[in-house]
Formats: structure tokens, C-alpha cells, sequence
């Protein structure tokens, strides 16, 4: 590396020869013979030199940024540098690595104990002293871990050494030492999860670092990996900063922090630790720092600089580097960078010569790392360009960079001001409940009733869960496990039936996606607490209203320019439900399930993207896409971020396995395993297709939750050699026709950048792979278009998957306090860059020429034409099919309810068997289903082209309009014949049956309640009395009638009157009126009219009148025979008159008088109520019932009378017996 | 009229151990003049219920059941005439109906060869002019018109009390022009658990979203609130998401749980509806 940095100074090797070199293309013919020779001669050097760059710009920068917040930690492929390093060693050779490190730089792999190796993906804690220097409000735990894998070297140049870097010029550790390097040998290759050592140092091990806890992940800064400190190291710190040495008191607090913190991190059931909670300092944590002022002027050596700047910017540019946006947080933070570490003199002298410039420090000063980054910053304008519009303002306005580059600042406040690119990061979880979805959650898809049942009541637990989540998970020390996971387990326990599991899993994902999809989806409820608040205030205030919860809602930070794996949210909820319910069943469906999903929303496919369309109509048609394409990746990520959890849940631990043995026979073990899914075919298509953009974020979500034997099964490992390629591939500067968008390119580039980085991924798959230069020659079949090439990806988008890139802002706004920039500017369009190659052939099918033809057609026009016709065909031929239900079929299941009911008078009523019926029923009927077709294809003739042409703009050329609707017709045709004719009989069979079965039940106890009669009169103003109060004042007379009472109780005879005449109004207004009450009013006046006639009704008044006049009993006998006559539709249970309970009534009143039920008998006859036969075999089966003699007596009779009345009375008879109320008493007693 | 707590908790007070007769809701009403009738009723129809609820067990024990016979045949034997049943249910407060369905059901096991079966039984206590036995046939009836708590007549109120309201929230539905489904329409859709209507387009009221509306009419105390949120309310959220809006004669109360709970539908002729609109 160092050979070649210097190549680069001496200008033997041209810089764009140098990144060609490294690049690993085939060397063109614009190197120099001279150039060519230099590099070949470096060629063993070539693969490493990326990662030593990185590590010594880290390196150089420690002094820097100590204080600053979390840098980068890791120093990609440091590894690389060193000797026989796990997956490095049959690649490097020694003899070559020497070679790696000449004088200059040894002090960099040198810097840190190996120790720390263990703790930290090498980012090893810093020494004390380091941390110490940071002064009081440097934010620990923001930083701690961060800036130290080059900090040993500062130390040991700065601190303790008197030697100066010369010293270890001529000192370059015992590489093959190998009691200084113990690991290295004994690691075993293939370096998964915490890696036991990314570098290897051969410093002796410092005290501190022994305490240094295992990392658990590697950029989780701070928190977990920093060492506890060591005050007293404080003092010595040479770079204190102007700091009292050894605030004592902050730094127990700091280590109760950080204890408080460990325990909460210990607790987090993620597997990878770190709670994003680090975060970038805000200014006021630095605040007791005075920052230094950059000056252009004073900027050391700028050739060496700007040297290393065009390297560096052409590795990156190249992706050369893992992680893009990592390398833009670390040059910010040389932007950012607010002091320099006192450094001795001797340090800070420049070399007398260019030549010697490698050796000294690159970065002397301030003004250096400044320069170097706004250097590097202009390379990359096209990226920041790209970055939000907050991002960008803040860059705009950093004065630094002002000072530096006014040019760059220029191009950044244009940039700022033509961006649209405002992005939310506000998580809006919108806990709503999956609706009830009649076709798949209805009785007829579970096996039996007990399973319905069963999930119905999951249904309500597992809500029940939820919302006890919701209101306690924030809660501190409430705990998942305890809270809720009995519960959950015991319900799981419930679903023995596979097919419940499936029912279940289908619920959780639908749960899953509606919660978890989209951030801040639901657009309307942004306060969804406080609407009359929000309504108070205008919309200009509602915006900054917005714009202050998202400050105060939006995760402050989410853990680094590069979090390991979490749930946030809602997700957590999933993930613990999950855990807690520890079913294998469940999981198992669950993957079925979610693979399913995955792959079918991975098909999605959206119209070709017309680049020539009208701008503004094709943006506004692309927004729904553009929506549509953000729903559907979102959810695959989510989804795929599941299936991973699930999938390796059983593999999960803490630790890689401990020996080459057993992670051999692991290998062996799980290399049977076929994968959950199929994620290797996935990509290859999706690259293939050229849908890298939809399939690459949601398989990165699947593999970061990996285990660390996963990247070295062969499966995966070919898999991660595609992403590498493709990660290669994504040069941003190139924008070919046909090519990846930029913004595609860059949300791939950084979310590859994140798997990278993730702790289970090996940290040398990055730089070893070997073959860059051949292979990924995706053949993308040339589709029409892929979705590469469409500009699926926002900047909202983009942040929305890579919150981490967010961070990026947050660095610069804890630099820059206060804002200035104006708001606004002007609407940025990002327009298409692809054309689709007009000539590609749609595949031959079978849909013909016709088909063809149609292609051809849409191919000429928007695409907005196409989706109109698409849509008009969906919407119609599915309509299509419900107008022939509600005509055609409904029409046969009238014809078929006439058919059930002559046959059922036909059979007296008794029917038959259902299943007989509908089947001869059906064999009638079904044969006129064939008119369906008929039907239908009118129906679609009728409506498609109305709605097209309703749809499409009106220039539409006549043309192409009837065309579009002659297509649309054809589809929507084609769509609801094909059900039809598929469905059409088996509609009719189970609308008939339903028919039929309702007609039976109707059939069943109460023929009579069919009535015709139904509903009041129009002009009926529903002002009669509520049945319920009826039947509740009816129920008062019974029961004083049936006693006990009180003497002074009793019903006033005016108040039985009306209470008749109120039941007259209900019966005829019978708006509230239901069945049963209709019938218990029946049977109601049916005993009042046995207490009249007994004369049981106890009447309030003197106790001589306490007997209801005659005339008084009569006239309400009428009304209730009125009533009973006309305004009763529920049969009325007339026969209880003649009950014995009822006639046993007038058992026991002396005397007794049977003028009443004579007179109440003869008039039911009279009006058609009751027939003669029918009392008469009443009266006769009272006369079977036991009765004192006498009664008895009275009731034959009573028999004999009626009996010998004249079946048809004359009418003066009837008269005549109404002025002589007592004949029936003499008649019974004569 | 809104009911305050307080008022409540003198009411149920006033309803400790009271046999739910008709003498019992006379005195409540002369107590509480100036609370209606239905609300004094539901109340009490709602505490007894409780105290029955918690009660229950001990009176269907073998031994209890027997001794209840056995005094019943005692009573009747002295006096046929005499409200021997419904006088038994007084003394060992229990509900004079299901007093009546218990020896019933004893006095059929002894009568028939084959136990009596539940239909049977109810449709005995309907009308008991089927009941074999004349002397317990009107015991019965006395105590089931009598019982204004329990029994086939109350049921048939309750039952018309829920429909009627119903019937008036349809009305108010369809004066507000507000579209719906009702309860046979969701079932017809294959829902299983349904509320009585579920709003096609939601409306806010009073800042609140509704979507489904259920119309318990009856009076909402907390012990029933609570008993209708977790059978019922829940599942419809689970099912229909938000809102629900009871209606009941008295208080007005929003509960936490996310479903708005409102009392009393005559004020909602006031209340305005907010309809969707398309913006």
C-alpha cells in the first residue's frame, strides 16, 4: 500500500492508473509502459491495498476525531493487512504482507492489543487516556468504541513512545513472531460472528483493554464495546484537551451509564445487542469545546492530500469500499471535526520532501482533514446531490465547506434548492385490527365447527395480546415473556388442527404487514391524538407542527451509521410473539406462509415506465407506481426480515461454534439443509430480469439475520459472491442507456453496505473474493424493461430502508447550530432516464395475433392508456359477474322457490328432503346457466366502453379510443366468461340450495308468521306505544291478577280499556314490533280475556265494586276479539281459553257465571276465529280433566248449550243475548 | 338524563337483597321519583342479576333442590291457593322463576320415566297450562308473572326493548342518510360476529370515528361495560377495527379502550354527524 501511495507521490503511476490497478480491470492501453511495469511489480499487494487505505485514513484521522461523533469503526479489511488472518492466510503471504508494510505505516496494525481484537470487530476500544481526552462532554458512549482502531497508534506514537513515528519506521513488529500473534494460526478460517480478531497487534496488551467486554456487534458503537475506563488515564493523556485532568466524578457516572446501559442491552432479547441508541452527540454535549477554525491558508501538504483524496474518491466511486455511506459519515466526520489533538512537534514537522510525506501524519492539522474532506466531498457530489434536502441544506450552509469550496457549496445550494426530497422518518404504527374477511375467515373454510370456533376465540386472544402490548410494552419493567407468553402459548396450544395453524399464521402476517409495512402510511392521522387541536391552528403551522413531533417522534438515532439487525416498533411485538410462543408448528407455517408472500409480491410488476411521456402527466401517473413499488418492497422486506428470524432462529447464537471440528461437522450438517427458500434462484432472476432493485433490499433483510455458519454454506456463500459482484457493478458515475437509476443504485448500494457490516457476515468476504473481474456477466435477458431501469427509488424511499443514512444529517446538524437556510425552492423532477428498446418482440403466446396486435397497440401509447384498459376489463368483467348473479341467478332462484312451494302444497306441506329437492331443483335450473355467457359478454359489451372513455383524456384520437375500447371489451369479456363458464352452475346450485333451505326453515314451526301483511300503513307515524312497554304492562295485570297482592291494589277499569286500545295502535303500527313479542302479546291477551271471563281481574275501587261491571267485561272481550280478528298477524293461541288451567278459573268463583265464556265462545265462532269443531273438541277434553262435582256439572252444561246452538246464529239471536248478559248463568244452573 | 355515579351507587344500594317483585320496583320508584321506570328497572334487573350470578350454585345442589321440593309439597298440601313457590323463592332469595324451574324440573323427574329436556321445560314455563299438574301450574305462573327479573316475560321484554331500539337507531341511520349493513346482512356475508350495524362510510361523532354501532339498551353500569367489551365489543374490533356507540337511557361515558361509548340516542338527534367527504 504503501509502495504504491508512494508510486502515486513520486508520479511514477498516474492515479487513474492506480484505482484501474486496484479495480482489478484489465489494464488498458493509456497506461504507461512505466505505470504498467510499477504496478505489476505491486500486483501481489493489489487486493489489499483498499483496506489498508481505509484503515490508515482512520488511522490518520484518530487525533482528529476523538471527541467527534461515532466514527465509522470499522476500518474495512483491515484484515486484509494482516498476517494469516482468518480466511486471509493462503492468499496473503507473508513474504508479501512484509512487503505491505515498509516503514512508513507499521504503527497502524500495531495499534491495538489483541485484546481489544476480541471485543470489537476491530474497532477495539481506545485506551483510556484516549477517551479521557475527550473532555467532559464528549459523549462516551457516543463515541467510546468508535475512533479506536487507529487510536493505539496515536498512542503509541504520541503518548507513551518517545519515539516518534520514525522510530517505527525502522521498527516494524515481528510478524512471525508468533507468540506476539497468537490467534492467528488458531483461529479458524471463515471468521464468523465476533470475530476473534480482525487485526492482530502485536503492542503489548494494555490493561484496560482487558476489560474491554466482546463486542456484539461491530459498528454498535459505543455502548457495549467501550471498555470500562480507566480515570487515572486521564491524567497522563497527553491530549487533554485543556481539560482538567481527571473529572472523576463524571467519569463514575459515565460508568453507571454505561453499566445501566449494559444491562439494558443484555436484556434486549435481539440478538445483536446494540439499542440504537448512540446517536451523534448533539452540540450542546460538546458544547465546553471551542472549535477550531479552518483556514484553506494553512492547510499543510495539499499535494499528499489532494493525492490521497483522489485515491480514496476513486476507490469509493468504484465501490471499491463496502460501505459507501460509511466512507461519507467518516469524511464528515473530517468535516465536522472540531479540534485537533495536541500532537508533539515532532510530529507535526513536515517532511523536507514530498517523498517522505507517507511517513508523516496525513492530517496535521484542523485545516488538513478539512481540506481532505471537502476534496473528497466534490468527488461525490453526485451522491450528496442525491441525499435529502435536510441533508443538503445543512451542507450548503456548513461555513467549512463554504471556505474550502465555493464552487461545491454553489452546486449544493442549487442542489438544495431544485430538491424535492423532503423525507419523514416518523414511524406512524397505526394499530388497526385485520377486518374480518368473509371469504377466507368464513365457516366453510375450517374443518369443523370446533375449529372455527377455536379461531374465532384466537382471533380475540391474540388481539387481546396485542393491545395489552400496545399499552404496556413501554412501560418499564414490564417483560414480554412474563406478561404475555403463557398466554400465547397456551393459545397455541389451542391450535392442534393444521389447518387452524394456517387460519392463524394468515392473521399474524396480515397483522404483521398492516402494522409494520409503511412508515407514516397512513397519511391523514399524522396527530391522530389532538384533531381539534390541529384543526385550530392554519396549514402553514400544521406543517411546522409536523415537522416538531417528527423531531420529537423520530427515533433519534438509529444506532449508527450502520445498526445491526433490529425491530423497531411494532416489529418487536411480532418478533417476541414469536419467541414467546416457541411453536414449531407455528413457525413452520409461518415460513411456508411468508415465502409464499414473498414470492408472489416479488413477481410484482409494473407497467414499462414511458420516458417520453408529457412530464408532468407521466410524473403524476407514476406517483400511484412509485407508491405501489415503495408498498410492495417494503412489505417484502418486512416479510423477508420474518423469514430470516424464523428460518435461522434455531441456528441463532451468541458465538461462533469454538473449533474448526465442530464447525466442520456443522457444516456438514447443515449443507443438507435446503434453504427455507429459494433466495439463490430469487436473485438470479431478479437479476436476470433486472429487478435487482426489488429483490436485492428484501434478500438482504433475509440475510442479515443469518447465523455465522449460513455465509460459509455453499449456497449462501455463492450467493453473497452474486451480491459482491453486483455491489462492484454499481458504479454510481456511470449512467449507460438501459442502465440501473441512480437512486436504485444507490438504495442497493446501501443496503449491500449495511449486510456488509453486519456481525455474522465475514469480514474478509468483502476484500477476498478473488474473481471480481470475471463472472457477473448477468446476460439480463433483454425483458422489455426491468425495473432496474424505472425510477422506482425516492429519497423517501431510500431513507425509509436506510434509516442509517439519516445519520449522515445528524452529524452535520450537531455541527451546525442554528439554520439559516430559507425553505422551499423549487419542485425537482426526476425524470426517466431509460428509453425500452422499442423493437423487443413481446414472447410469442398463444393469445394469437390478436394479442399481439393489442401489444403492439399499447406499446404505441402512454402506459396510462394500457392501465386504464387493464383496469376497465379487471373492473367490468368482475362486475360483469355479479350483475348475472343479481339477474340471471337471481332470476332461477325465484323460479326455483316457485317450483319448491307448488311442490311443497303439491306434497301437503311435508317437502321432503332438502338435498332431493335441491337436486331436482337444479337439474331444472342449471341448463339455463349457458345464458350466462350470453349475457355477459352483453353486459361487457354495454358498459367497458363507456368507462374507458371516461378514463382517457379527451384528445384521445377517435382511433385509439375504440380501439382501447374494443380491447378493454375483449378482456372483459374474456375475463368473466372464463368464470363464468367455470362457476356459473355451481353458483346456481348453492344460491338454490340456500333458497331452499331458507324456504324450509321458513317452512318450519310457524308457517303463519309469512305474513303478506307486514308494515304499517304509509302514513303511519310510528307514534304507538313500544311493544315492551305492552307486554311490561300487560305482565303488571297478570301478576295482580295471579296475586299475592296487596289489599289496596288493583287496576282501575278505564286503564284496562286503554291498555287494550294501546295494543290496537301497536299491532297496527308494528314498526317496533318483533315476532316474539307479537306473540307473547297474543298469549298475553289470550289470559286477560280468561281473567275477564272469570272475572279474576282485581279492580281498584270500594270493596263492593271490586268486580268488573258486565257490560265493562263485555266491551273488552270485544276489543280483544277485535283485535284478535284483525290486528294480530302471530297466531293467537286461542285454544288456551279452553285450557283447563284457564277454565279452572271460574272453578272458584261463587257464583259462577258462564254467560261470558258462552257469549267469548259463540263470537270466536262467529268471526271465523275459531271453528266449532275445534271448541268442541276442547270442551270435550275438559270434560276428561278432574273437576269438583258440581263444576263438572256446570261444565256439561255449558257443553250441552253451545252445542245446541245453531251452527250458523241468526243475527237478532246474537242481539238478543247481548241484552240478556245473565241467560248463560240460568241456563247453568237450571 | 345523565345518571351520576353516586346516584347509581344509592340506587344499587337500595337493591341489596330485595326480591325482584313487583312490590320491590313499586318502593324503588316512590324512593326515586324522578328516575323513570325502564331505568330503575334495567338497574335493578342488572344487580339482581349479579347477586344471582353469585348465588346460583348453592341453590342447585342436590340437597337444596330437595329441600325446596320437599317444602313445596309441604305448602301446597296445606294450601294449593296459597303462593307457596313464589313465597319459598323470597325466603331463600332466589328468583321466584328460576324457583319455579327448579322444582319443575324436580317434579318432572319424578312424573316421567325419561329426564325432562331443556325445551321442554321452557316451553312449560311459557305456558303452564301444560304442566301436568294444575296446583303447580299455577304456582308457576304465578311466580313467572310475578318475577320482574327472570322468566319467559321478561325475556320477551328484553328482547323487544333490544329490537325496538334497534329499530330506532335504523331510523336515525336512515334519517342521517347514513348507509349501513345490519346484522342479518353482515350474517348473510358470513361475518361471525356481528354488531348491529356497521357503517358502509364512517362519520365522525363528536371527534370520534365510528364505524360500527351496537345497541346494547340496557343500562351500561361498569360491571357490564366491562362483561360487553371483552364478549363482544372486542371481537367486533377485532373484526370491524374502532368504534362502537352504545346506546343506553342514561350516562354518557368514553372509555378508554378506543371505543366510544354513548348513552342515549334520543340526544343524538342533536349530535352531528360528520360524513365523509371526498376531498
Amino acid at each position: 500500500m504503501a509502495a504504491v501511495l508512494e508510486s502515486l507521490l513520486r508520479e511514477e503511476v498516474s492515479v487513474a492508473a492506480a484505482v484501474r490497478w486496484i479495480a482489478r480491470r484489465t489494464q488498458s492501453s493509456e497506461d504507461s509502459p512505466g505505470e504498467a511495469a510499477v504496478l505489476r511489480s505491486l500486483r501481489p499487494l493489489r487486493k489489499e491495498f483498499v483496506p489498508f487505505l481505509l484503515n490508515f485514513l482512520r488511522e490518520q484521522s484518530c487525533r482528529v476525531l476523538p471527541q467527534g461523533p461515532p466514527t465509522p469503526a470499522k476500518a474495512p479489511g483491515a484484515s486484509a493487512t494482516l498476517p494469516g488472518r482468518p480466511g486471509g492466510p493462503p492468499r496473503g503471504g507473508r513474504g508479501a504482507r512484509s512487503q505491505l508494510f515498509p516503514p512508513p505505516e507499521p504503527p497502524s496494525p500495531a495499534a491495538e492489543a489483541p485484546l481489544a481484537r476480541r471485543g470489537g470487530r476491530r474497532r477495539g476500544p481506545a485506551p483510556a487516556r484516549e477517551r479521557g481526552s475527550r473532555g467532559p462532554g464528549g459523549p462516551e458512549e457516543g463515541v467510546g468504541g468508535e475512533s479506536l482502531p487507529w487510536a493505539g497508534a496515536r498512542r503509541l506514537r504520541g503518548s507513551g513512545s518517545p519515539s516518534s513515528p520514525s522510530l517505527a519506521l525502522c521498527d516494524p513488529p515481528n510478524l512471525s513472531n508468533l507468540e506476539e500473534f497468537p490467534p492467528v494460526g488458531s483461529v479458524p478460517p471463515g471468521p464468523a460472528g465476533t470475530k476473534p480478531s480482525r487485526r492482530i497487534n502485536p503492542t503489548p496488551v494494555s490493561e484496560e483493554r482487558s476489560l474491554s467486554k466482546p463486542k456484539t456487534c461491530f459498528t454498535s458503537p459505543p455502548i457495549s464495546c467501550v471498555p470500562s475506563s480507566q480515570p487515572s488515564a486521564l491524567d497522563t493523556s497527553p491530549w487533554g484537551l485543556g481539560l482538567p485532568p481527571g473529572c472523576r466524578s463524571l467519569q463514575e457516572e459515565r460508568e453507571m451509564l454505561r453499566k445501566e446501559r449494559s444491562k439494558q442491552l443484555q436484556q434486549s432479547p435481539t440478538p445483536s445487542c446494540p439499542t440504537p441508541e448512540s446517536g451523534s452527540p448533539l452540540p450542546s454535549r460538546t458544547g465546553s469545546l471551542t472549535d477550531e477554525a479552518a483556514d484553506p491558508a494553512r492547510v499543510s501538504s495539499r499535494q499528499r492530500l489532494e493525492l490521497v483524496a483522489l485515491v480514496y474518491s476513486s476507490c469509493i466511486a468504484e465501490n471499491l469500499v463496502p460501505n459507501l455511506f460509511l466512507e461519507l459519515f467518516f469524511v464528515l466526520q473530517l468535516l465536522t471535526a472540531r479540534r485537533m489533538v495536541a500532537a508533539k512537534d515532532s510530529d507535526l514537522e513536515p517532511g523536507p520532501g514530498v517523498l517522505e510525506s507517507v511517513g508523516s501524519p496525513l492530517f496535521q492539522s484542523i485545516h488538513d482533514c478539512v481540506f481532505f474532506a471537502v476534496r473528497v466531498l466534490e468527488r461525490q457530489f453526485p451522491v450528496l446531490s442525491y441525499l435529502d434536502k435536510g441533508t443538503l441544506k445543512l451542507l450548503a450552509e456548513n461555513e467549512r465547506l463554504l471556505c474550502f469550496s465555493p464552487a461545491l457549496q454553489g452546486r449544493l445550494r442549487a442542489a438544495y434548492e431544485g430538491s424535492v426530497a423532503k423525507v419523514s422518518l416518523v414511524m406512524l404504527p397505526s394499530a388497526q385490527a385485520v377486518s374480518f374477511q368473509p371469504e377466507t375467515d368464513n365457516r366453510a373454510n375450517f374443518s369443523s365447527d370446533r375449529a372455527f370456533h377455536t379461531f374465532k376465540k384466537q382471533r380475540d386472544v391474540f388481539y387481546e395480546v396485542l393491545r395489552e402490548w400496545e399499552d404496556h410494552h413501554e412501560e418499564p419493567g414490564w417483560d414480554f415473556e412474563k406478561g404475555l407468553g403463557s398466554r400465547i402459548r397456551a393459545m397455541m396450544g389451542q391450535l392442534s388442527a393444521a389447518c387452524s395453524h394456517s387460519h392463524f399464521v394468515r392473521l399474524f402476517q396480515k397483522q404483521l404487514l398492516q402494522m409494520c409495512q409503511s412508515p407514516g402510511g397512513a397519511g391523514g392521522t399524522v396527530l391522530g391524538e389532538a384533531p381539534d387541536v390541529l384543526s385550530m391552528l392554519g396549514a402553514d403551522k400544521l406543517g411546522r407542527l409536523r415537522r416538531l413531533q417528527e423531531r420529537l417522534v423520530a427515533p433519534q438515532s438509529s444506532g449508527g451509521p450502520c445498526p445491526p439487525p433490529t425491530f423497531p416498533g411494532c416489529q418487536g411485538f411480532f418478533r417476541d410473539f414469536i419467541l414467546s410462543a416457541s411453536s414449531f408448528q407455528f413457525n413452520q407455517h409461518l415460513m411456508d406462509s411468508l415465502s409464499l408472500k414473498i414470492r408472489e409480491l416479488n413477481g410484482l410488476t409494473l407497467p414499462p415506465h414511458e420516458p417520453n411521456d408529457d412530464e408532468g402527466e407521466a410524473d403524476v401517473d407514476w406517483q400511484g407506481e412509485r407508491r405501489q413499488f415503495a408498498m410492495v418492497l417494503l412489505s417484502l422486506r418486512l416479510l423477508a426480515k420474518f423469514l430470516g428470524f424464523v428460518a435461522f432462529l434455531p441456528y441463532r447464537g451468541p458465538e461462533p461454534p469454538p473449533t474448526r471440528e465442530l464447525q466442520d461437522s456443522i457444516l456438514a450438517l447443515r449443507s443438507q439443509v435446503p434453504p427455507v427458500l429459494d433466495v439463490r434462484t430469487l436473485l438470479w432472476q431478479g437479476l436476470r430480469a433486472r429487478r435487482a432493485v426489488l429483490t436485492v433490499p428484501w434478500l438482504v433483510e433475509f440475510l442479515s439475520f443469518a447465523d455465522h455458519i449460513v455465509p460459509l454454506l455453499d449456497y449462501y456463500r455463492s450467493i453473497f459472491s452474486l451480491l459482491l459482484h453486483l455491489h462492484r457493478s454499481l458504479v454510481l458515475a456511470q449512467e449507460r442507456e438501459g442502465e440501473m437509476c441512480f437512486l436504485n443504485k444507490l438504495l442497493l448500494l446501501a443496503v449491500l453496505g449495511w449486510l456488509f457490516q453486519i456481525p455474522t457476515v465475514p469480514e474478509d468476504l468483502f476484500f477476498s473474493e478473488e474473481d471480481q473481474s470475471d463472472g457477473f456477466q448477468v446476460d439480463a435477458v433483454s425483458s422489455e424493461y426491468g425495473l432496474d431501469s424505472v425510477p422506482v427509488v425516492d429519497q423517501q424511499l431510500l431513507y425509509t430502508c436506510c434509516p442509517y443514512i439519516g445519520e449522515l444529517r445528524k452529524l452535520l446538524a450537531s455541527w451546525v447550530s442554528g439554520s439559516s437556510g430559507r425553505s422551499g425552492g423549487f419542485v425537482r423532477k426526476i425524470t426517466p432516464t431509460t428509453t425500452t428498446g422499442l423493437g423487443a418482440q413481446p414472447p410469442q403466446t398463444s393469445q394469437g395475433l390478436q394479442a399481439q396486435l393489442a401489444q403492439a397497440f399499447f406499446h404505441n401509447q402512454p402506459p396510462s392508456l394500457r392501465r386504464t384498459v387493464e383496469f376497465v376489463a379487471e373492473r367490468i368483467g368482475s362486475n360483469c359477474v355479479k350483475h348475472i348473479k343479481a339477474t340471471l341467478v337471481a332470476d332461477l332462484v325465484r323460479q326455483a322457490e316457485a317450483l319448491l312451494q307448488e311442490q311443497l302444497v303439491a306434497q301437503g306441506q311435508e317437502g321432503g328432503e332438502a338435498a332431493q329437492l335441491v337436486e331436482s331443483l337444479c337439474s331444472q335450473l342449471c341448463p339455463h346457466g349457458a345464458q350466462a355467457l350470453t349475457q355477459g359478454r352483453e353486459f361487457c359489451q354495454k358498459k367497458s366502453p363507456g368507462a374507458v372513455r371516461a378514463l382517457l383524456p379527451e384528445e384521445t384520437p377517435a382511433a385509439v379510443l375504440s380501439s382501447a375500447e374494443n380491447i378493454a371489451v375483449g378482456l372483459a369479456t374474456e375475463k368473466a366468461c372464463t368464470w363464468l363458464s367455470a362457476n356459473i352452475t355451481a353458483l346456481i346450485r348453492r344460491e338454490v340450495k340456500a333458497a331452499v333451505s331458507r324456504i324450509l326453515r321458513a317452512q318450519g314451526p310457524e308457517p303463519a308468521v309469512r305474513g303478506e301483511r307486514r308494515g304499517c300503513s304509509r302514513a303511519c307515524e310510528h307514534h304507538a306505544p313500544l311493544p315492551s312497554h305492552l307486554i311490561s304492562e300487560i305482565k303488571d295485570v297478570l301478576s295482580l291478577a295471579a296475586g299475592p297482592r296487596d289489599p289496596e291494589e288493583g287496576v282501575p277499569p278505564e286503564h284496562l280499556e286503554q291498555l287494550l286500545g294501546q295494543l290496537g295502535q301497536t299491532l297496527q303500527c308494528r314498526q317496533f314490533l318483533c315476532p316474539p313479542a307479537e306473540q307473547h302479546l297474543a298469549k298475553c291477551s289470550v289470559e286477560l280475556a280468561s281473567l275477564l271471563v272469570a272475572d279474576k281481574i282485581p279492580i281498584l275501587g270500594p270493596p263492593a265494586q271490586r268486580r268488573l261491571e258486565r257490560g265493562q267485561a263485555r266491551r273488552l272481550l270485544h276489543m280483544l276479539l277485535s283485535l284478535w280478528k284483525e290486528d294480530f298477524q302471530a297466531p293467537v293461541p286461542l285454544r288456551l281459553l279452553l285450557s283447563p288451567r284457564n277454565v279452572g278459573l271460574l272453578a272458584d268463583t261463587r257464583p259462577r257465571e258462564w254467560d261470558l265464556l258462552l257469549f267469548l265462545l259463540r263470537e270466536l265462532v262467529e268471526k271465523g276465529l275459531m271453528g266449532r269443531m275445534e271448541i268442541e273438541a276442547c270442551l270435550g277434553s275438559l270434560r276428561a280433566a278432574q273437576w269438583p262435582e258440581d263444576f263438572s256439572e256446570e261444565l256439561a252444561t255449558l257443553f250441552n248449550l253451545f252445542l245446541t246452538e245453531p251452527p250458523l246464529p241468526e243475527p237478532q239471536l246474537r242481539a238478543c243475548e247481548l241484552v240478556q248478559p245473565n241467560r248463560g248463568t240460568v241456563l247453568a244452573q237450571s | 338524563m345523565i345518571l351520576t355515579k353516586a346516584q347509581y351507587d344509592e340506587i344499587a344500594q337500595c337493591l341489596v337483597s330485595v326480591p325482584p317483585t313487583r312490590q320491590s320496583l313499586r318502593k324503588l320508584k316512590q324512593r326515586f321519583p324522578s328516575q323513570s321506570q325502564a331505568t330503575l328497572l334495567s338497574i335493578f334487573s342488572q344487580e339482581y342479576q349479579k347477586h344471582i350470578k353469585r348465588t346460583h350454585a348453592k341453590h342447585h345442589t342436590l340437597e337444596a333442590i330437595e329441600s325446596y321440593y320437599q317444602r313445596y309439597l309441604n305448602g301446597v298440601l296445606k294450601n294449593g291457593a296459597a303462593p307457596v313457590l313464589l313465597e319459598l323463592a323470597n325466603e331463600v332469595d332466589y328468583a321466584p322463576s328460576l324457583m319455579a324451574r327448579i322444582i319443575l324440573e324436580r317434579f318432572l323427574q319424578e312424573h316421567e320415566e325419561t329426564p325432562p329436556s331443556k325445551s321442554v321445560i321452557n316451553s312449560m314455563l311459557r305456558d303452564p297450562s301444560q304442566i301436568p299438574d294444575g296446583v303447580l301450574a299455577n304456582q308457576v305462573y304465578q311466580c313467572t308473572v310475578n318475577d320482574c327479573c327472570y322468566g319467559p316475560l321478561v325475556d320477551c321484554i328484553k328482547h323487544a326493548i333490544g329490537h325496538e331500539h334497534e329499530v330506532l337507531l335504523r331510523d336515525l341511520l336512515l334519517e342521517k342518510n347514513l348507509s349501513f349493513l345490519d346484522e342479518d346482512q353482515l350474517r348473510a356475508k358470513g361475518y361471525d360476529k356481528t354488531p348491529d350495524f356497521i357503517l358502509q362510510v364512517p362519520v365522525a361523532v363528536e371527534g370520534h370515528i365510528i364505524h360500527w354501532i351496537e345497541s346494547k339498551a340496557s343500562f351500561g353500569d361498569e360491571c357490564s361495560h366491562h362483561a360487553y367489551l371483552h364478549d363482544q365489543f372486542w371481537s367486533y374490533w377485532n373484526r370491524c377495527s374502532i368504534e362502537l356507540h352504545e346506546s343506553d337511557p342514561n350516562i354518557k361515558r368514553i372509555s378508554n379502550s378506543g371505543l366510544l361509548v354513548r348513552i342515549g340516542f334520543q340526544q343524538h338527534q342533536n349530535v352531528q354527524a360528520h360524513p365523509l367527504l371526498w376531498r
